[in-house]
C-alpha cells in the first residue's frame, strides 16, 4: 500500500551523467521491495506541471537519524527532471510510493543474470543484494550509450559474481549492446533466471534471447504515466494473461515488472486486434 | 462555527459537495489506499460501457501547461464486471456511487441504465454523452441537442424513480445553454459540466502528433475559466437545475468559485493524478473558506455570484474621473467591501 509523504531533500549528487537524489520519506522504506517505483511531484505547489514523475527506487534506509530515506537516480530529460536536478538539501519534495509490483524472487538459490541499461541498473542493485542473501549466483551485464551513463558499475562488481560492461561508443567495456554479450553470459554461467531494466528496445531484445533459451525473465518496463496509481489508464501495454488472452494492462499497478514472454513486444504502442475489447476482438 | 456542508442534488442528499470525476478515479479502490472514499460526497466511476473495451493505442497522454491531453478511448471491462466487482465494493464501504455510463447508441444507454436498476450503492447516474453515435456517422451525441435528448430520455425512462440522472455536457458546442435545456426537457434531473475540450499537441522532435489518437481531451486548471463560464451561463438560464461542476479544480477556493457560479457540488479530476489526496484537502479548504466568510450553510453560496452587483465606493476619489459609471446599481450602502 503506497503512502503520500510530504518529504524533504536530504542530499543530491552528480553520478556521471545522472543525479542521485535522497529524500526523507518516513514510512516508505519499510514497504519497498526491489522493483518498486516512486512518483514525485515537480515544480512546487503552484506548478504548471500537474503530473508526477516516476523513478525506480534505488536505495532505502528505514532507520537512522532521518527516520527513513529513499534514493533514486535520474537523467535530466525535460522540464520536470530539470527542476528536480536543481533541488537542494531541505527543499520540500512530495513523493508517493512504493508503487507497482516489484520483482519476484526465486525461492531456491539459483543462477541469476541481471541486465541493466543506463539508469535501469538502479533497481537491479538492491535486487542483487536480495538475491545474494538468498544464496543466488548473480552475474551482471550493464550497458549504456557511453561511460558516463553507466550507473552502479563498482557496486555491481562488489555484489556480483561477475560483470560485463558494454557501451555504444566503446568509451568503456565492450563496444556494442548488452544483447551482444548476454548469450555468452547465459551460457557460461548456466543462468536459470534473468531480470532486466532499461529502455524498451533493450528489454525486447533480452526477453527474446531468454525466450529462445527457455530462460524465465522478468523485465521492468517504462511507459508514460499520468497518475502512477492506477486511476487514469494512460500507461497500458499489451500483455498476455495466464488465460492466454491479451489485455491492455496498466503498467503502474500490474507492472512495471512483467514476465518477459508475456509482453507483446512488437505491438507495444498499439492495441492488437485480438486484445480483449479491441474492435472485433474477444470481449 | 461549524459549517453545514451537506448538499442536495435533485432530491438526493450528500454529506459534502466533493466528488471524484469520471475517468480520474477508476471505481474508487485505488484512491481508497490514500483516504476513505466513503468520506467523499460521491465516487463518480469511470464511464461504464456494455462490453469490455481496449481503448486507444499509446501514447495516450501529453502534459500541457497546467493541464493534460488524454486519449484513453473509454478502456474498461464492461458493465457485468462492474456490477459483479466494483459496485458491490463501493456499496460495502458505504460509498455513494455515481455511475457514469457511455454507449454508441440510444439502445446501449437504455440497456446500461436498466442494468443499474435496483442495485444497492447507486446514488446517481451520470450520462457521458461525449461519445460518438455509431448510428449517425460517429457524430458526438453531446454536440447535438436532439441526439443528447434521445439518450437522456432513454436513460431517465430506464432508471429507478428515486435516482437522479445527470447529463454530462461537453464545452465543445456553440450554445451550451441550448444543449442543457434539451437535456433537462428530455428528463435530466441535473447537469454535470464540463467534459474535456478537444485539443492537440505536436511533438517538435518527431514532428508528429504527440498522441497516438492524434487529438485528445484537454483537462486540468488550464480549462477552469471555460468551465466556470459554462456553469455560470447554464445556471443563469436554468437556475432550478442542479449542477455538478468540474474542470481544473485544484483548491478549496477553486471549488468555491464553481459553487458561486451555480454548481451544487464539484468533481475533482486531473488534479488527483498529481495529488491523490486532493479531494480530502479540497473539502477541508472549502470548509475553511466558507467559515472565514461567515457562511453557515454551503447551500447558501450556490449561485451567489449571480446576485446583482453592489458598488464598491473607493475611499480615494477615482483618479481618472469623478463620476460613478451610470450602469452601476447601488442596492445598499457600500460597507464591508470598502477596504479599510
Ligand atoms: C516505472 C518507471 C520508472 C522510471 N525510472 C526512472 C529512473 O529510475 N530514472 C530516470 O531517469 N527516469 C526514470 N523513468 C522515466 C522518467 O519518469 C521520465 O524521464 C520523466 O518522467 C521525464 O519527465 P520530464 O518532466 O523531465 O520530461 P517531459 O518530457 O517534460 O515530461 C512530460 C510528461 O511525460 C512523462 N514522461 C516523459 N518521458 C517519460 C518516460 N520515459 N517514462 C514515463 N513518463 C515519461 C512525464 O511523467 C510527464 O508527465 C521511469 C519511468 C517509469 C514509468
Ligand atoms: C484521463 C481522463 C479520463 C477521463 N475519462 C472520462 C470518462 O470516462 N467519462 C467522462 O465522462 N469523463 C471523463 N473524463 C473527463 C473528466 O471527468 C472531467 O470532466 C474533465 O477532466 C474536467 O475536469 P478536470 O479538469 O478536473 O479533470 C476524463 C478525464 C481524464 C483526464
Ligand atoms: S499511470 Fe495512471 S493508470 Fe497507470
Amino acid at each position: 500500500m503506497p503512502l503520500q509523504v510530504s518529504g524533504e531533500v536530504l542530499s543530491i549528487k552528480r553520478v556521471g551523467a545522472y543525479q542521485s537524489l535522497t529524500v526523507i520519506a518516513p514510512g516508505i522504506p519499510e514497504l519497498t521491495r526491489p522493483g518498486h517505483f516512486l512518483a514525485v511531484q515537480v515544480g512546487g505547489p503552484e506548478s504548471s506541471m500537474l503530473l508526477r514523475r516516476a523513478f525506480a527506487i534505488y536505495a532505502v534506509k528505514d532507520r537512522g537519524v532521518y527516520g527513513g530515506t529513499v534514493e533514486f537516480v535520474f537523467a535530466v530529460h525535460g522540464k520536470g527532471t530539470a527542476w528536480l536536478s536543481a533541488r537542494r538539501p531541505q527543499d520540500k519534495l512530495d513523493v508517493v510510493g512504493p508503487l507497482g509490483k516489484p520483482f519476484r524472487l526465486p525461492k531456491a538459490a539459483v543462477n541469476v543474470a541481471l541486465v541493466g541499461g543506463g539508469y535501469g541498473s538502479a533497481p537491479l542493485l538492491p535486487l542483487a543484494t536480495a538475491l545474494r542473501e538468498r544464496g543466488c549466483r548473480v552475474d551482471v551485464v550493464l550497458g549504456a550509450g557511453s561511460a558516463d551513463r553507466l550507473f552502479g558499475r563498482l557496486e555491481a562488481k562488489r555484489i556480483g559474481s561477475s560483470i560485463v560492461v558494454t557501451t555504444d561508443d566503446g568509451s568503456t567495456g565492450q563496444r556494442g549492446r548488452v544483447s551482444d554479450v548476454l548469450p555468452a553470459v547465459l551460457e557460461k554461467n548456466a543462468t536459470d533466471v534473468v531480470y532486466a531494466c532499461g529502455p524498451m528496445a533493450m528489454l525486447k531484445a533480452v526477453a527474446e534471447q531468454c525466450a529462445e533459451r527457455g530462460i524465465p525473465c522478468q523485465v521492468a518496463v517504462e511507459e508514460s504515466m499520468a497518475c502512477g496509481i492506477g486511476v487514469c489508464m494512460t500507461c497500458v501495454l499489451p500483455v498476455v494473461g495466464s488465460d492466454g488472452l491479451t489485455r491492455m494492462v496498466r503498467s503502474c499497478v500490474e507492472g512495471p515488472v512483467f514476465l518477459g514472454d508475456r509482453v507483446r513486444w512488437d505491438e507495444v504502442g498499439t492495441v492488437p486486434a485480438d486484445a480483449v475489447g479491441a474492435p472485433g476482438g474477444p470481449r | 462555527m461549524s459549517v453545514d456542508v451537506t448538499t442536495v442534488l435533485a432530491g438526493t442528499s450528500f454529506p459534502n459537495p466533493v466528488f471524484t470525476a469520471s475517468g480520474c478515479a477508476a471505481a474508487g479502490q485505488e484512491l481508497h489506499q490514500f483516504f476513505d472514499v466513503a468520506g467523499l460526497g460521491g465516487v463518480v466511476t469511470k464511464s461504464i460501457m456494455l462490453n469490455a473495451r481496449s481503448g486507444r493505442a499509446t501514447p495516450r497522454m501529453a502534459e500541457t501547461p497546467s493541464g493534460m491531453l488524454n486519449s484513453i478511448g473509454l478502456q474498461g471491462p464492461g458493465i457485468e464486471h462492474f456490477l459483479d466487482h466494483d459496485l458491490p465494493w463501493l456499496a460495502e464501504r458505504g460509498a455513494r456511487a455515481v455511475v457514469s455510463i457511455a454507449g454508441g447508441s440510444v439502445e446501449d444507454y437504455a440497456l446500461l441504465a436498466s442494468q443499474l436498476r435496483g442495485r444497492p450503492g447507486v446514488a446517481m447516474v451520470e450520462v457521458n454523452i461525449s461519445c460518438p453515435n455509431v448510428e449517425d456517422r460517429g457524430q458526438v451525441f453531446a454536440c447535438d441537442a436532439k441526439a443528447s435528448s434521445g439518450v437522456v430520455n432513454a436513460v431517465r425512462k430506464n432508471t429507478d424513480a428515486g435516482i437522479p440522472v445527470f447529463a454530462k455536457l461537453s464545452p465543445d458546442v456553440t450554445d451550451i445553454v441550448g444543449i442543457a435545456r434539451s437535456c433537462v426537457d428530455a428528463g435530466a434531473d441535473g447537469l454535470s459540466m464540463i467534459n474535456t475540450l478537444l485539443g492537440m499537441v505536436i511533438d517538435t522532435t518527431t514532428m508528429r502528433p504527440a498522441l497516438a489518437g492524434i487529438t485528445g481531451g484537454l483537462s486540468g486548471p488550464a480549462i477552469r475559466p471555460v468551465a466556470v463560464r459554462c456553469v455560470w451561463q447554464v445556471h443563469q438560464a436554468l437556475p432550478e437545475v442542479p449542477i455538478l461542476g468540474m474542470g481544473g479544480i485544484r483548491t478549496g477556493l477553486d471549488a468555491l468559485e464553481f459553487l458561486l457560479a451555480g454548481a451544487s457540488a464539484v468533481s475533482i479530476g486531473t488534479v488527483v493524478f498529481g495529488d491523490p489526496t486532493a479531494p480530502v484537502r479540497i473539502l477541508d479548504e472549502l470548509t475553511r473558506a466558507l467559515e472565514e466568510r461567515g457562511i453557515e450553510r454551503l447551500r447558501d453560496v450556490v449561485g451567489l455570484a449571480h446576485r446583482p452587483p453592489r458598488t464598491v465606493v473607493p475611499e480615494e476619489p477615482d483618479p481618472v474621473g469623478d463620476d460613478l459609471p451610470a450602469a452601476v446599481v447601488l442596492d445598499e450602502p457600500a460597507r464591508a467591501e470598502v477596504p479599510s
